[in-house]
């Protein structure tokens, strides 16, 4: 679907809920995801590269959807009408030791 | 609206919303089309963040000097967004005679194009970066050199043009470019049709089909990169990483995470498509950074992705008008090292789609160099 950057979504207007983190691995605010749509970011994926809305150790579990409800409501669109940022590997944080484990020596050591 | 601009862009990576950016500036109206439904979708934000010289073919190496000198010092101001930009140096490490030999070949070269690069022995490696592992020799060692944070700085390019009134399609799919009267001038999408004086192609790989259209050829491929980052820890070091094995590379972030790519070895044979991180890679960086940093070994992994790289026939870019197409620029190939020099890209870009004279000498990355 094009999206065009530059359509009128009107001014944007200070909140008195503002101030609430929503994103609470990063301590993202409402009002810093609201302001950053109207600095152009239209999607999910250009508000989590932006602010790291959900690049925290819980990776989105928390936040996705509050963010997705607050973006469309700015946006004036369906909260169905935003694709989801992708989901990534490791489902959980992994320790650089235990993910360098080499899965053949883990094999021989059990022969 | 108008689908006329003066200038109409392919592709909304860091490339393309850098010229935008210079574009805007100079008072050009400017379009970018972009098929992703994102910014920067493609390497752009998917790379390691590297503003380094050393290691750099000496073809690309003035454009990074120039933008380090000129540019990357002030970018945060000039665009209202810190793009975390640190200048603390780059070590490229090694482990074995062998690598040492490849660093000192390496930096002579460099030396000889006038950079501010050398090599230095264990001893001052683990004076500049006290958790080096003893398995370290050595490293080449360029001050000068340093990293950002490549989503904020193609987001921060984007949101700044978008301010100047650079009108940005998403979702928007270039399919080819229409010649009028012999100059290129219409870019066809699946939906709509553009128009410019002058179209600047900027679309990573997919660049190829798009040249084709109009006759012209870039000789590269989609090669896969692939990157981790860890959770934040408290401040350990800055400088830019890197090793003569090429086994990873990377930096700690203002976050506090730390940043790193890796190569498997695999990465000509990924699946084709939507990039996507193999299994075996986070693994095998796992072990090449704690055989380097084993302080490491307990900073936990949050995440993984994985790019294209459009990796050229000869490794660096091309950044050039056409003879045989007047109206149409260039700019693809990127290799896998684009981000360091956008800034300067971009800059140089506004002045090949202006018809002015450009800054730096851009004849070494001319498209014709393919053709003997």
């Amino acid at each position: 679907m094009v999206n065009d950057r530059s359509r009128d979504i009107g001014e944007f207007v200070p909140a008195p809920d503002d101030d609430m983190i929503i994103c609470r691995c990063e301590e993202i605010t409402k009002g810093e995801i609201r302001s950053a749509v109207h600095d152009g970011m239209y999607t999910l994926t250009d508000i989590r590269r932006f602010l790291r809305t959900g690049m925290g150790l819980c990776q989105g579990q928390t936040c996705a959807k509050l963010v997705k409800g607050i973006v469309s409501r700015e946006l004036g669109v369906s909260p169905a009408d935003l694709e989801p940022a992708t989901a990534r590997a490791p489902m959980r944080p992994i320790e650089m030791k235990v993910m360098a484990n080499d899965l053949n020596e883990e094999v021989a050591k059990h022969e | 609206m108008s689908n006329y601009a003066d200038v109409v862009i392919i592709g909304a990576g860091i490339i393309g919303c850098s010229a935008a950016y210079n574009l805007a500036k100079k008072g050009c109206s400017v379009i970018v089309l972009e098929a992703n439904d994102n910014i920067g979708n493609g390497g752009s934000t998917r790379n390691g963040g590297g503003v380094r010289q050393s290691g750099r073919d000496p073809r690309e190496l003035p454009l990074i000097m120039y933008g380090i000198k000129n540019i990357w010092p002030t970018l945060s101001e000039e665009l209202g967004v810190n793009v975390e930009y640190y200048q603390e140096g780059n070590l490229r490490l090694g482990k074995t005679d062998a690598h040492i030999k490849t660093l000192q070949g390496l930096t002579n070269s460099a030396v000889s194009c006038g950079l501010d690069v050398r090599m230095i022995g264990q001893d001052e490696a683990k004076a500049i970066n006290p958790f080096l592992s003893n398995e370290v020799l050595g490293a080449s060692w360029c001050p000068t050199d340093g990293h950002a944070n490549p989503l904020l700085t193609t987001l921060a390019y984007y949101r700044k043009a978008r301010q100047l009134g650079v009108r940005f399609f998403t979702g928007e799919k270039v399919i080819k470019i229409n010649k009028i009267k012999g100059k290129a001038r219409q870019v066809v999408t699946e939906n709509n049709v553009y128009e410019g004086d002058k179209i600047i192609v900027a679309a990573g790989f997919a660049s190829r089909s798009i040249l084709n259209s109009v006759g012209i050829d870039v000789p590269m491929v989609p090669v896969l990169l692939e990157t981790l980052v860890t959770e934040a820890v408290e401040p350990m070091f800055y400088q830019m990483l890197g090793t003569a094995a090429a086994d990873f590379y990377g930096h700690q972030s203002t976050h506090g995470s730390f940043v790193f790519g890796v190569n498997s070895g695999m990465e000509p044979y990924a699946k084709p498509g939507s990039p996507v991180s193999s299994s075996s890679a986070a693994s095998i960086a796992c072990r090449g950074i704690m055989s380097y940093f084993p302080a490491l070994a307990d900073v936990k992994i949050v995440r993984t992705w994985a790019g294209w790289m459009d990796s050229c026939a000869d490794h660096v870019p091309v950044i050039s008008t056409v003879e045989e197409v007047p109206g149409l620029v260039v700019a693809c190939g990127f290799s896998g090292h684009g981000f360091g020099i956008s800034p300067t890209v971009g800059l140089l870009l506004s002045e090949l789609a202006m018809d002015t004279k450009t800054t730096l000498d851009l004849k070494a990355l001319r498209y014709e160099r393919f053709c003997r």
